[in-house]
Protein backbone atom coordinates (compact mmCIF):
# COMPACT_ATOMS: atom_id res chain seq x y z
CA UNK A 1 0.00 0.00 0.00
CA UNK A 2 1.42 3.37 -1.06
CA UNK A 3 0.44 5.98 1.48
CA UNK A 4 3.60 7.93 1.99
CA UNK A 5 3.17 11.63 1.28
CA UNK A 6 -0.47 11.16 0.47
CA UNK A 7 -2.99 13.71 1.65
CA UNK A 8 -5.88 12.64 3.88
CA UNK A 9 -8.80 14.72 2.67
CA UNK A 10 -11.99 12.65 2.50
CA UNK A 11 -13.08 9.09 3.36
CA UNK A 12 -14.05 8.77 -0.27
CA UNK A 13 -10.35 8.61 -1.13
CA UNK A 14 -10.03 5.25 0.68
CA UNK A 15 -10.72 1.72 -0.40
CA UNK A 16 -11.80 -0.79 2.20
CA UNK A 17 -8.36 -2.40 2.12
CA UNK A 18 -6.76 0.93 2.87
CA UNK A 19 -9.12 1.51 5.79
CA UNK A 20 -8.29 -1.92 7.17
CA UNK A 21 -4.61 -1.17 6.79
CA UNK A 22 -4.95 2.02 8.85
CA UNK A 23 -7.04 0.25 11.51
CA UNK A 24 -4.46 -2.55 11.74
CA UNK A 25 -1.69 -0.05 12.22
CA UNK A 26 -3.68 1.75 14.92
CA UNK A 27 -4.09 -1.58 16.72
CA UNK A 28 -0.31 -1.99 16.72
CA UNK A 29 0.18 1.52 18.07
CA UNK A 30 -2.54 1.47 20.71
CA UNK A 31 -0.19 0.38 23.55
CA UNK A 32 1.96 3.45 22.83
CA UNK A 33 -1.13 5.62 22.80
CA UNK A 34 -1.85 4.39 26.31
CA UNK A 35 1.33 5.87 27.62
CA UNK A 36 4.31 4.14 26.09
CA UNK A 37 7.40 5.85 24.76
CA UNK A 38 8.61 5.71 21.23
CA UNK A 39 11.03 7.40 18.86
CA UNK A 40 9.13 6.42 15.73
CA UNK A 41 8.60 10.05 14.74
CA UNK A 42 11.70 11.53 16.39
CA UNK A 43 12.88 14.54 14.42
CA UNK A 44 9.53 14.94 12.66
CA UNK A 45 7.39 18.03 13.03
CA UNK A 46 3.63 18.26 12.68
CA UNK A 47 2.08 21.69 12.08
CA UNK A 48 -1.39 22.24 13.50
CA UNK A 49 -3.27 24.87 11.55
CA UNK A 50 -6.61 25.36 13.25
CA UNK A 51 -8.61 28.29 11.95
CA UNK A 52 -11.54 27.14 14.04
CA UNK A 53 -11.70 25.97 17.62
CA UNK A 54 -11.12 22.31 18.37
CA UNK A 55 -10.20 20.46 21.49
CA UNK A 56 -10.35 16.75 20.84
CA UNK A 57 -9.03 16.74 17.30
CA UNK A 58 -6.19 19.14 17.97
CA UNK A 59 -5.17 17.69 21.31
CA UNK A 60 -5.27 14.09 20.16
CA UNK A 61 -3.04 14.92 17.20
CA UNK A 62 -0.63 16.63 19.57
CA UNK A 63 -0.67 13.68 21.94
CA UNK A 64 -0.15 11.24 19.08
CA UNK A 65 2.83 13.21 17.84
CA UNK A 66 4.40 13.69 21.29
CA UNK A 67 4.00 10.05 22.30
CA UNK A 68 5.79 9.02 19.11
CA UNK A 69 8.72 11.30 19.89
CA UNK A 70 7.87 14.03 17.38
CA UNK A 71 7.25 17.72 17.82
CA UNK A 72 4.36 20.03 17.06
CA UNK A 73 4.01 23.56 15.76
CA UNK A 74 0.85 25.34 16.75
CA UNK A 75 -0.81 28.27 15.13
CA UNK A 76 -1.83 30.40 18.11
CA UNK A 77 -5.35 31.75 18.16
CA UNK A 78 -3.99 35.31 17.90
CA UNK A 79 -2.11 34.47 14.73
CA UNK A 80 -5.18 32.72 13.40
CA UNK A 81 -7.25 35.86 13.80
CA UNK A 82 -4.70 38.09 12.15
CA UNK A 83 -4.46 35.63 9.28
CA UNK A 84 -8.19 35.58 8.79
CA UNK A 85 -7.90 39.29 8.10
CA UNK A 86 -5.00 39.23 5.70
CA UNK A 87 -2.92 36.34 4.47
CA UNK A 88 -4.51 33.67 2.35
CA UNK A 89 -4.63 30.04 3.41
CA UNK A 90 -2.72 29.22 0.25
CA UNK A 91 0.24 31.42 1.27
CA UNK A 92 0.10 30.09 4.82
CA UNK A 93 0.29 26.53 3.53
CA UNK A 94 3.18 27.31 1.20
CA UNK A 95 5.12 28.71 4.14
CA UNK A 96 4.20 26.24 6.85
CA UNK A 97 4.84 23.25 4.62
CA UNK A 98 8.49 24.34 4.52
CA UNK A 99 8.61 24.20 8.33
CA UNK A 100 6.98 20.82 8.86
CA UNK A 101 6.68 17.20 7.75
CA UNK A 102 2.86 17.21 7.67
CA UNK A 103 0.04 19.65 8.35
CA UNK A 104 -3.25 19.04 10.12
CA UNK A 105 -5.74 21.67 9.14
CA UNK A 106 -9.17 22.78 10.24
CA UNK A 107 -10.71 25.59 8.24
CA UNK A 108 -14.29 26.87 7.93
CA UNK A 109 -14.61 26.66 4.14
CA UNK A 110 -15.68 23.51 2.35
CA UNK A 111 -12.94 22.27 0.05
CA UNK A 112 -10.21 24.15 1.94
CA UNK A 113 -8.26 20.95 2.64
CA UNK A 114 -8.27 19.93 -1.00
CA UNK A 115 -7.08 23.39 -1.96
CA UNK A 116 -4.37 23.28 0.72
CA UNK A 117 -3.14 20.02 -0.77
CA UNK A 118 -2.61 21.81 -4.07
CA UNK A 119 -0.25 24.31 -2.42
CA UNK A 120 1.50 22.09 0.11
CA UNK A 121 4.85 20.38 -0.27
CA UNK A 122 3.98 18.03 2.65
CA UNK A 123 0.90 15.85 3.32
CA UNK A 124 -2.26 17.65 4.44
CA UNK A 125 -4.53 15.91 6.91
CA UNK A 126 -8.03 17.34 6.93
CA UNK A 127 -9.17 18.00 10.49
CA UNK A 128 -12.49 19.38 9.26
CA UNK A 129 -13.37 21.68 6.36
CA UNK A 130 -16.59 23.48 7.24
CA UNK A 131 -19.56 21.23 6.52
CA UNK A 132 -17.30 19.09 4.34
CA UNK A 133 -15.18 16.19 5.59
CA UNK A 134 -13.56 15.04 8.80
CA UNK A 135 -11.97 11.73 7.84
CA UNK A 136 -9.98 11.13 11.03
CA UNK A 137 -13.24 11.17 13.01
CA UNK A 138 -14.64 8.47 10.76
CA UNK A 139 -11.51 6.37 11.08
CA UNK A 140 -11.61 6.53 14.87
CA UNK A 141 -15.30 5.63 14.76
CA UNK A 142 -14.49 2.57 12.65
CA UNK A 143 -11.69 1.66 14.99
CA UNK A 144 -14.02 1.89 17.98
CA UNK A 145 -16.65 -0.27 16.29
CA UNK A 146 -14.09 -2.88 15.25
CA UNK A 147 -12.51 -2.96 18.70
CA UNK A 148 -15.56 -2.74 20.91
CA UNK A 149 -18.06 -4.50 18.62
CA UNK A 150 -17.49 -5.83 15.09
CA UNK A 151 -17.46 -4.42 11.57
CA UNK A 152 -18.71 -7.53 9.76
CA UNK A 153 -22.43 -8.05 9.75
CA UNK A 154 -22.95 -4.98 11.85
CA UNK A 155 -26.36 -3.71 12.94
CA UNK A 156 -25.91 -0.03 13.65
CA UNK A 157 -28.41 2.74 14.39
CA UNK A 158 -27.37 6.31 13.74
CA UNK A 159 -29.39 8.94 15.52
CA UNK A 160 -29.70 12.69 15.12
CA UNK A 161 -29.18 15.22 12.38
CA UNK A 162 -28.78 12.98 9.36
CA UNK A 163 -29.45 15.75 6.89
CA UNK A 164 -26.57 18.13 7.58
CA UNK A 165 -24.26 16.08 9.82
CA UNK A 166 -20.97 15.55 8.03
CA UNK A 167 -19.80 12.98 10.58
CA UNK A 168 -22.79 10.85 9.75
CA UNK A 169 -22.43 11.07 5.99
CA UNK A 170 -18.82 10.10 6.08
CA UNK A 171 -19.33 7.30 8.63
CA UNK A 172 -22.24 5.74 6.76
CA UNK A 173 -20.21 5.92 3.56
CA UNK A 174 -17.38 3.96 5.18
CA UNK A 175 -19.77 1.46 6.78
CA UNK A 176 -21.41 0.80 3.43
CA UNK A 177 -18.08 -0.62 2.25
CA UNK A 178 -18.40 -3.18 5.07
CA UNK A 179 -21.97 -4.06 4.08
CA UNK A 180 -23.45 -2.83 7.35
CA UNK A 181 -27.14 -2.87 8.23
CA UNK A 182 -27.79 0.77 8.93
CA UNK A 183 -30.86 2.12 10.70
CA UNK A 184 -31.31 5.85 10.32
CA UNK A 185 -33.16 7.47 13.20
CA UNK A 186 -34.09 11.13 12.93
CA UNK A 187 -36.93 13.60 13.13
CA UNK A 188 -38.65 13.97 9.74
CA UNK A 189 -37.09 17.35 8.98
CA UNK A 190 -33.56 16.00 9.48
CA UNK A 191 -33.73 12.83 7.40
CA UNK A 192 -30.78 11.74 5.34
CA UNK A 193 -30.98 13.09 1.76
CA UNK A 194 -32.29 10.50 -0.74
CA UNK A 195 -29.21 10.80 -2.90
CA UNK A 196 -26.93 9.73 -0.05
CA UNK A 197 -29.22 6.83 0.88
CA UNK A 198 -29.22 5.63 -2.72
CA UNK A 199 -25.41 5.81 -2.78
CA UNK A 200 -25.16 3.77 0.42
CA UNK A 201 -27.41 1.04 -0.94
CA UNK A 202 -25.51 0.98 -4.22
CA UNK A 203 -22.31 0.33 -2.26
CA UNK A 204 -23.71 -2.60 -0.33
CA UNK A 205 -25.30 -1.24 2.83
CA UNK A 206 -28.80 -2.16 3.92
CA UNK A 207 -30.62 0.96 5.00
CA UNK A 208 -33.87 1.41 6.89
CA UNK A 209 -35.36 4.55 8.36
CA UNK A 210 -37.44 5.35 11.39
CA UNK A 211 -38.41 8.29 13.56
CA UNK A 212 -38.81 6.09 16.60
CA UNK A 213 -35.63 5.50 18.58
CA UNK A 214 -37.11 3.19 21.20
CA UNK A 215 -38.50 0.63 18.77
CA UNK A 216 -35.07 -0.26 17.34
CA UNK A 217 -32.93 -0.28 20.49
CA UNK A 218 -33.08 -4.04 21.11
CA UNK A 219 -32.00 -5.06 17.61
CA UNK A 220 -28.68 -3.28 17.20
CA UNK A 221 -25.00 -3.77 18.01
CA UNK A 222 -24.05 -0.10 17.95
CA UNK A 223 -26.07 2.97 18.87
CA UNK A 224 -24.36 6.01 17.38
CA UNK A 225 -25.80 9.19 18.86
CA UNK A 226 -25.15 12.67 17.44
CA UNK A 227 -26.03 16.16 18.45
CA UNK A 228 -28.96 17.99 16.89
CA UNK A 229 -28.34 21.71 16.65
CA UNK A 230 -30.95 23.95 18.16
CA UNK A 231 -30.70 26.29 15.17
CA UNK A 232 -32.36 23.65 12.98
CA UNK A 233 -35.59 24.21 14.87
CA UNK A 234 -36.97 27.74 14.58
CA UNK A 235 -39.75 26.85 17.03
CA UNK A 236 -38.40 26.27 20.58
CA UNK A 237 -41.28 23.99 21.62
CA UNK A 238 -40.62 21.86 18.53
CA UNK A 239 -37.00 21.62 19.57
CA UNK A 240 -37.87 20.61 23.12
CA UNK A 241 -40.22 17.89 21.93
CA UNK A 242 -37.63 16.56 19.50
CA UNK A 243 -34.84 16.73 22.06
CA UNK A 244 -36.91 14.54 24.37
CA UNK A 245 -37.59 11.96 21.68
CA UNK A 246 -33.92 11.58 20.72
CA UNK A 247 -32.40 11.34 24.13
CA UNK A 248 -31.09 8.14 25.67
CA UNK A 249 -31.31 7.39 29.39
CA UNK A 250 -30.48 4.33 31.48
CA UNK A 251 -34.16 3.28 31.38
CA UNK A 252 -33.94 2.75 27.63
CA UNK A 253 -31.26 0.12 28.03
CA UNK A 254 -33.23 -2.60 29.79
CA UNK A 255 -33.86 -4.84 26.78
CA UNK A 256 -30.88 -4.07 24.61
CA UNK A 257 -28.34 -6.68 23.54
CA UNK A 258 -25.74 -7.29 26.26
CA UNK A 259 -22.95 -6.42 23.87
CA UNK A 260 -24.62 -3.29 22.50
CA UNK A 261 -22.36 -0.24 22.65
CA UNK A 262 -23.23 3.46 22.63
CA UNK A 263 -21.01 5.93 20.76
CA UNK A 264 -21.01 9.71 20.33
CA UNK A 265 -18.48 11.97 18.57
CA UNK A 266 -18.72 14.44 21.51
CA UNK A 267 -19.37 17.01 22.73
CA UNK A 268 -22.74 15.71 23.83
CA UNK A 269 -25.37 18.11 25.02
CA UNK A 270 -28.60 16.43 26.06
CA UNK A 271 -28.60 13.33 23.81
CA UNK A 272 -27.04 10.98 26.33
CA UNK A 273 -28.08 11.30 29.92
CA UNK A 274 -25.20 11.07 32.39
CA UNK A 275 -26.96 8.07 33.96
CA UNK A 276 -25.72 6.11 30.92
CA UNK A 277 -22.04 6.92 31.52
CA UNK A 278 -21.43 4.17 34.05
CA UNK A 279 -23.39 1.48 32.19
CA UNK A 280 -21.54 -1.36 30.48
CA UNK A 281 -22.79 -0.01 27.13
CA UNK A 282 -21.16 3.39 27.19
CA UNK A 283 -18.11 3.68 24.90
CA UNK A 284 -17.99 7.38 23.98
CA UNK A 285 -15.00 8.18 26.16
CA UNK A 286 -13.05 5.18 24.85
CA UNK A 287 -14.05 6.30 21.37
CA UNK A 288 -12.54 9.69 22.06
CA UNK A 289 -9.31 8.04 23.27
CA UNK A 290 -9.11 5.90 20.12
CA UNK A 291 -8.53 9.14 18.27
CA UNK A 292 -4.96 8.88 19.52
CA UNK A 293 -3.94 5.49 18.02
CA UNK A 294 -5.78 6.33 14.80
CA UNK A 295 -3.95 9.63 14.48
CA UNK A 296 -0.67 7.91 15.36
CA UNK A 297 -1.33 5.47 12.55
CA UNK A 298 -2.09 8.23 10.05
CA UNK A 299 0.94 10.27 11.05
CA UNK A 300 3.34 7.36 10.64
CA UNK A 301 1.73 6.51 7.31
CA UNK A 302 1.86 9.98 5.76
CA UNK A 303 5.36 10.57 7.10
CA UNK A 304 6.49 7.31 5.58
CA UNK A 305 7.63 5.63 8.79
CA UNK A 306 7.39 1.84 9.07
CA UNK A 307 5.88 0.44 12.25
CA UNK B 1 -35.89 32.32 -52.61
CA UNK B 2 -39.45 32.90 -51.45
CA UNK B 3 -40.50 36.28 -50.08
CA UNK B 4 -41.30 34.74 -46.75
CA UNK B 5 -37.86 33.21 -46.37
CA UNK B 6 -36.17 36.45 -47.25
CA UNK B 7 -38.06 38.29 -44.57
CA UNK B 8 -37.16 35.85 -41.87
CA UNK B 9 -33.46 35.25 -42.47
CA UNK B 10 -30.83 37.04 -44.39
CA UNK B 11 -28.20 34.51 -45.47
CA UNK B 12 -24.79 34.93 -43.94
CA UNK B 13 -21.68 35.04 -46.08
CA UNK B 14 -19.26 34.13 -43.31
CA UNK B 15 -20.04 33.32 -39.71
CA UNK B 16 -21.57 30.74 -37.42
CA UNK B 17 -25.01 29.24 -37.06
CA UNK B 18 -25.72 27.70 -33.70
CA UNK B 19 -28.59 25.37 -34.41
CA UNK B 20 -30.67 22.98 -32.31
CA UNK B 21 -30.31 25.09 -29.20
CA UNK B 22 -32.53 23.87 -26.39
CA UNK B 23 -35.71 25.94 -26.68
CA UNK B 24 -35.51 28.88 -24.31
CA UNK B 25 -31.71 29.06 -24.17
CA UNK B 26 -31.00 31.42 -27.09
CA UNK B 27 -30.73 34.46 -24.83
CA UNK B 28 -28.26 32.62 -22.64
CA UNK B 29 -26.22 31.67 -25.70
CA UNK B 30 -26.05 35.37 -26.61
CA UNK B 31 -24.95 36.12 -23.07
CA UNK B 32 -22.19 33.50 -23.32
CA UNK B 33 -21.02 35.14 -26.54
CA UNK B 34 -20.99 38.53 -24.84
CA UNK B 35 -23.62 39.91 -27.17
CA UNK B 36 -25.59 42.44 -25.18
CA UNK B 37 -26.65 45.83 -26.49
CA UNK B 38 -24.03 47.19 -28.81
CA UNK B 39 -22.55 44.68 -31.24
CA UNK B 40 -21.01 45.50 -34.58
CA UNK B 41 -22.09 42.54 -36.71
CA UNK B 42 -25.42 41.09 -37.74
CA UNK B 43 -26.90 38.68 -35.24
CA UNK B 44 -30.20 36.86 -35.75
CA UNK B 45 -31.95 34.90 -33.10
CA UNK B 46 -34.96 32.67 -33.50
CA UNK B 47 -36.83 31.17 -30.60
CA UNK B 48 -39.23 28.23 -30.46
CA UNK B 49 -38.71 27.26 -34.08
CA UNK B 50 -40.62 24.07 -34.94
CA UNK B 51 -38.16 21.20 -35.32
CA UNK B 52 -38.72 17.64 -36.43
CA UNK B 53 -36.18 16.22 -34.00
CA UNK B 54 -36.75 18.44 -30.98
CA UNK B 55 -40.29 19.69 -31.26
CA UNK B 56 -38.99 23.20 -30.71
CA UNK B 57 -35.55 24.73 -30.82
CA UNK B 58 -33.78 28.06 -30.77
CA UNK B 59 -31.26 29.24 -33.38
CA UNK B 60 -28.57 31.93 -33.20
CA UNK B 61 -26.74 33.19 -36.28
CA UNK B 62 -23.73 35.50 -36.08
CA UNK B 63 -21.87 37.05 -38.95
CA UNK B 64 -18.10 37.21 -39.14
CA UNK B 65 -17.37 35.23 -36.07
CA UNK B 66 -16.21 31.74 -35.18
CA UNK B 67 -16.52 30.57 -31.62
CA UNK B 68 -13.76 29.87 -29.12
CA UNK B 69 -13.31 26.59 -27.27
CA UNK B 70 -14.43 28.16 -23.99
CA UNK B 71 -17.60 29.55 -25.57
CA UNK B 72 -18.39 26.15 -27.07
CA UNK B 73 -17.90 24.47 -23.68
CA UNK B 74 -20.24 26.92 -22.02
CA UNK B 75 -22.89 26.41 -24.71
CA UNK B 76 -22.59 22.64 -24.24
CA UNK B 77 -23.41 23.06 -20.54
CA UNK B 78 -26.73 24.79 -21.21
CA UNK B 79 -27.60 23.00 -24.43
CA UNK B 80 -25.62 19.80 -24.97
CA UNK B 81 -27.39 19.01 -28.25
CA UNK B 82 -26.57 22.30 -30.00
CA UNK B 83 -24.88 22.06 -33.40
CA UNK B 84 -22.32 24.47 -34.74
CA UNK B 85 -22.40 25.26 -38.45
CA UNK B 86 -19.49 27.22 -39.82
CA UNK B 87 -20.59 29.24 -42.80
CA UNK B 88 -18.07 30.25 -45.44
CA UNK B 89 -19.14 31.99 -48.60
CA UNK B 90 -22.81 31.24 -47.83
CA UNK B 91 -22.22 27.50 -47.55
CA UNK B 92 -22.03 25.23 -44.51
CA UNK B 93 -18.29 24.56 -44.51
CA UNK B 94 -18.16 22.60 -41.28
CA UNK B 95 -20.72 21.15 -38.90
CA UNK B 96 -20.31 19.55 -35.48
CA UNK B 97 -22.15 19.07 -32.26
CA UNK B 98 -20.90 20.81 -29.13
CA UNK B 99 -19.22 18.37 -26.77
CA UNK B 100 -19.62 18.31 -22.99
CA UNK B 101 -16.16 18.49 -21.44
CA UNK B 102 -15.40 16.09 -18.56
CA UNK B 103 -14.20 18.94 -16.41
CA UNK B 104 -14.74 22.70 -16.55
CA UNK B 105 -12.31 25.13 -14.96
CA UNK B 106 -12.91 28.79 -14.23
CA UNK B 107 -16.19 28.71 -16.10
CA UNK B 108 -18.83 28.26 -13.41
CA UNK B 109 -19.31 29.80 -9.99
CA UNK B 110 -20.09 27.35 -7.18
CA UNK B 111 -23.54 27.74 -5.63
CA UNK B 112 -22.16 27.15 -2.13
CA UNK B 113 -21.25 30.50 -0.57
CA UNK B 114 -19.06 28.63 1.92
CA UNK B 115 -17.00 26.91 -0.77
CA UNK B 116 -13.28 27.66 -0.84
CA UNK B 117 -13.67 28.57 -4.51
CA UNK B 118 -15.84 31.51 -3.44
CA UNK B 119 -13.21 33.10 -1.18
CA UNK B 120 -10.23 35.35 -1.75
CA UNK B 121 -8.03 32.26 -2.03
CA UNK B 122 -6.15 31.87 -5.31
CA UNK B 123 -8.27 28.99 -6.51
CA UNK B 124 -10.08 28.47 -9.79
CA UNK B 125 -13.47 26.80 -9.67
CA UNK B 126 -13.44 23.24 -11.02
CA UNK B 127 -16.43 21.05 -11.74
CA UNK B 128 -16.82 17.49 -12.90
CA UNK B 129 -19.43 17.27 -15.63
CA UNK B 130 -22.02 14.50 -15.83
CA UNK B 131 -24.49 14.21 -18.70
CA UNK B 132 -28.16 13.32 -19.24
CA UNK B 133 -29.10 15.61 -17.58
CA UNK B 134 -26.11 17.91 -17.25
CA UNK B 135 -24.85 18.00 -13.67
CA UNK B 136 -21.86 19.93 -12.39
CA UNK B 137 -20.14 18.70 -9.25
CA UNK B 138 -17.76 21.10 -7.52
CA UNK B 139 -14.52 19.24 -6.86
CA UNK B 140 -13.90 21.36 -3.76
CA UNK B 141 -17.17 21.23 -1.84
CA UNK B 142 -19.01 18.53 -3.84
CA UNK B 143 -22.16 20.59 -4.25
CA UNK B 144 -24.03 19.80 -7.44
CA UNK B 145 -25.49 22.33 -9.86
CA UNK B 146 -28.32 20.86 -11.95
CA UNK B 147 -30.73 23.70 -12.52
CA UNK B 148 -30.37 27.10 -14.17
CA UNK B 149 -26.76 26.41 -15.07
CA UNK B 150 -26.73 29.55 -17.22
CA UNK B 151 -27.11 31.69 -14.11
CA UNK B 152 -23.90 30.32 -12.64
CA UNK B 153 -21.67 30.81 -15.65
CA UNK B 154 -18.71 33.12 -15.02
N1 LIG C 1 -25.69 31.01 -45.52
C1 LIG C 1 -26.45 30.77 -44.45
N2 LIG C 1 -26.96 31.81 -43.76
C2 LIG C 1 -27.73 31.64 -42.66
N3 LIG C 1 -28.05 30.42 -42.20
C3 LIG C 1 -27.59 29.34 -42.85
C4 LIG C 1 -26.78 29.46 -43.99
N4 LIG C 1 -26.47 28.20 -44.41
C5 LIG C 1 -27.07 27.33 -43.56
N5 LIG C 1 -27.74 28.00 -42.59
C6 LIG C 1 -28.44 27.44 -41.45
O1 LIG C 1 -27.55 26.58 -40.77
C7 LIG C 1 -28.21 25.42 -40.33
C8 LIG C 1 -27.55 24.20 -40.91
O2 LIG C 1 -27.67 24.22 -42.30
P1 LIG C 1 -27.82 22.88 -43.17
O3 LIG C 1 -27.94 23.30 -44.59
O4 LIG C 1 -26.72 21.97 -42.80
O5 LIG C 1 -29.25 22.40 -42.70
P2 LIG C 1 -29.76 20.93 -42.25
O6 LIG C 1 -29.51 19.96 -43.35
O7 LIG C 1 -31.14 21.10 -41.74
O8 LIG C 1 -28.76 20.57 -41.08
P3 LIG C 1 -29.05 19.78 -39.72
O9 LIG C 1 -29.12 18.35 -40.10
O10 LIG C 1 -27.85 20.12 -38.89
O11 LIG C 1 -30.32 20.35 -39.15
C9 LIG C 1 -29.67 25.59 -40.70
O12 LIG C 1 -30.36 26.14 -39.59
C10 LIG C 1 -29.64 26.59 -41.84
O13 LIG C 1 -30.81 27.37 -41.89
MG1 LIG D 1 -32.15 21.23 -39.73
ZN1 LIG E 1 -17.94 24.38 -4.32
Amino acid sequence: MRFERRHIISMKDFTRDEMDYILDRATKLEPLARGGRSDLLAGKILALLFYEPSTRTRMSFETAMLRLGGGVLNLGSKEATSIVKGETLADMIRVVSTYSDAIVQRHPSEGSALMAAEFSSVPIINGGDGAGHHPTQTLLDLYTIRKESHLDNLDIAIVGDLKYGRTVHSLTYALSLYGANITLVSPPQLKMPDQIKADLKARGARVRETENLEEILDSIDVLYMTRIQKERFPDPTEYKKMAGAYKITIEHLENVRDSMIIMHPLPRVYEIDSSVDTSSHARYFEQSFYGVPIRMALLTIVMGVEV
Amino acid sequence: MSAEKELRVRPIRDGTVIDRILAGQAMNVLKILGIKGAYSDVVTMAMNVPSKELGQKDIVKIENRELEEKELDKISLISPGATINIIRDFEVADKYQVELPEMVEGMVKCINPNCISNTKEPVISKFEVKKDPVQLRCIYCENIIMENIAEHLL
